[in-house]
């Protein structure tokens, strides 16, 4: 078995040191070793985008990026969208609009919604669309998440 | 996954005398969408994988009067996002921005489409039509490939097992030229090429005549396919519809196409014609200055 590696990096903007071994992959790490189960291992080739994350502010599906090379990068999961208790406003404008049924693909979604909201605070549903083409939802059949998006960037942009 | 070893050289030249030691045992990875996707799958199991992303060369993107320089693991995200390439070599653009959905543009490369060598491939007809150059290193010296001679079959290119692309380098466009790369798939993004094609142009002062052309089709052959004769045939002909056509059809019947679950011969041959007429069009239009 390969050496395990000491990687060092800051998660939801903590700093997190991890061990693991170059065919983990990220997705892996950071369920299995960090326990951090918000993020999804759904297709695991790259297709379903439930385990998008960002990673030094590009977003990323985890599952196609190994543990090691997040050495030095910031890492943004679902599970630091809320702060101190207080839930995003995505994840409210999920709630609320029903963005979800049975909620595999959601974090994935969430994740991504972010990364759109962050590149571009109003975006058309065209452009949300488009951006979310990558995550896959067996379930709403797209039209709640969009809403749902859409409803989190105005909410967004009025404070 | 397999067992294997990392490691994340700095420089090009700790690179080059990794390859010459371990040549096909090691492998590099870029954004890994095809390498880590392929490992897991067990279709590939190197001993090494060695990141090339940390290494300046490959990461860097040039851009002057000369031409372009793209860094083999730039990513696809940060080509289209480029607004100089944007206004000099929108077929880049057209290209990179159908790579998979974001999450796969954000890591997916230049280096790693053309090196994965996938018939579909969607930068390759682009890279061949704009003239593109691979740069490539190994401890024994460099070599500048076309990139229309760089695929060889499905997933094999003319690299030797110790050899690093380095960058693809892209002539700046010359005046009164323009270039266009589409695609056909059943939904409007994240699938692969049923077919697709990619066109450049140049036209004479008057912009009612061509000068030159290239076409390259893809996902109709083993290899994505630059057809010189579709090209040539345009030189010095004017801008009809029935030269477009002539051209169109040269290119078709250039294309050896299988099926599969994406698409059937006919299917194929059918689209990648259409595909090569609207690539050329719309290439006239952006030589003349026209947004497509
Ligand atoms: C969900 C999904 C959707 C996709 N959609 C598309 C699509 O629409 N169109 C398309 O064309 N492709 C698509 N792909 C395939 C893939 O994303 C592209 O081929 C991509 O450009 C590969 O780049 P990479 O940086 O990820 O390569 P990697 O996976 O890192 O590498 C690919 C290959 O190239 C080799 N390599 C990498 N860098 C070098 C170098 N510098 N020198 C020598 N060899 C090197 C690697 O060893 C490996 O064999 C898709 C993939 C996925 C997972």
């Amino acid at each position: 078995m390969s050496k395990r590696s000491h990687i060092t990096t800051t998660i939801n903007n903590e700093s997190v040191d991890f061990l693991c071994e170059p065919r983990q992959s990220l997705l892996e790490v950071l369920r299995d070793v960090l326990y951090l189960t918000g993020t999804k291992e759904g297709c695991n080739d790259g297709n379903c985008g439930a385990c998008s994350v960002i990673m030094d502010g590009v977003l990323v599906d985890s599952c196609c990026v190994l543990g090691v090379e997040a050495e030095g990068s910031k890492i943004e999961t679902v599970e630091g969208l809320s702060s101190k208790g207080e839930l995003h406003p995505l994840q409210k404008a999920f709630l609320e609009q029903t963005g979800m049924q049975c909620g595999i693909c959601t974090p994935g979604f969430l994740i991504a919604a972010k990364a759109l909201i962050d590149k571009n605070p109003r975006p058309s549903e065209q452009e949300i669309r488009h951006w979310l083409a990558g995550n896959l939802c067996r379930c709403t059949g797209y039209d709640k998440l969009v809403r749902s998006v859409m409803t989190a960037a105005e909410s967004m942009a009025e404070v | 996954m397999h067992d294997f070893e990392y490691c994340a050289p700095d420089s090009l030249k700790e690179a080059i005398g990794l390859m010459a030691t371990h040549k096909s045992s090691a492998r590099l990875l870029a954004g890994g969408t095809d390498l880590i996707v392929l490992m897991r799958a067990r279709r590939k199991r190197p001993e090494l994988v060695i990141d090339a992303k940390h290494i300046p060369e490959l990461t860097e993107l040039k851009i002057n009067q000369e031409g372009l320089s793209i860094g083999a693991s730039v990513s696809c995200r940060t080509i289209y996002e480029n607004d100089q390439i944007a206004e000099s070599y929108p077929a880049l653009v057209d290209s990179t921005s159908l790579v998979g959905g974001i999450q796969v543009q954000g890591r997916a490369s230049i280096g790693g489409n053309l090196c994965n060598a996938a018939p579909s491939a969607d930068s390759i007809p682009t890279l061949m039509v704009l003239g593109a150059i691979a740069n490539v290193v190994s401890d024994r010296g460099e070599r500048q490939i076309p990139v229309e001679e760089f695929c060889v079959a499905p997933g094999q290119t003319v690299l030797e097992d110790d050899e690093i692309l380095v960058n693809v380098t892209v002539p700046a466009p010359a005046a009164n030229s323009g270039a266009r790369f589409l695609r056909f798939i059943p939904r409007n993004e994240m699938d692969i090429a049923v077919a697709n094609s990619a066109a450049y142009v140049e036209l004479d002062e008057t912009g009612k005549n061509f000068r030159s052309a290239r076409i390259a089709i893809g996902a109709v052959a083993p290899t994505p396919l630059f057809v010189e004769d579709a090209g040539a045939a345009l030189t010095g002909k004017p801008i009809s519809e029935e030269s477009i056509l002539n051209a169109a059809v040269i290119a078709r019947d250039a294309a050896r196409p299988i099926n599969d679950m994406r698409g059937t011969v006919e299917h194929r041959l059918q689209l990648v014609e259409t595909l090569t007429k609207r690539v050329l069009n719309d290439a006239v239009k952006r030589a003349i200055g026209e947004k497509v």
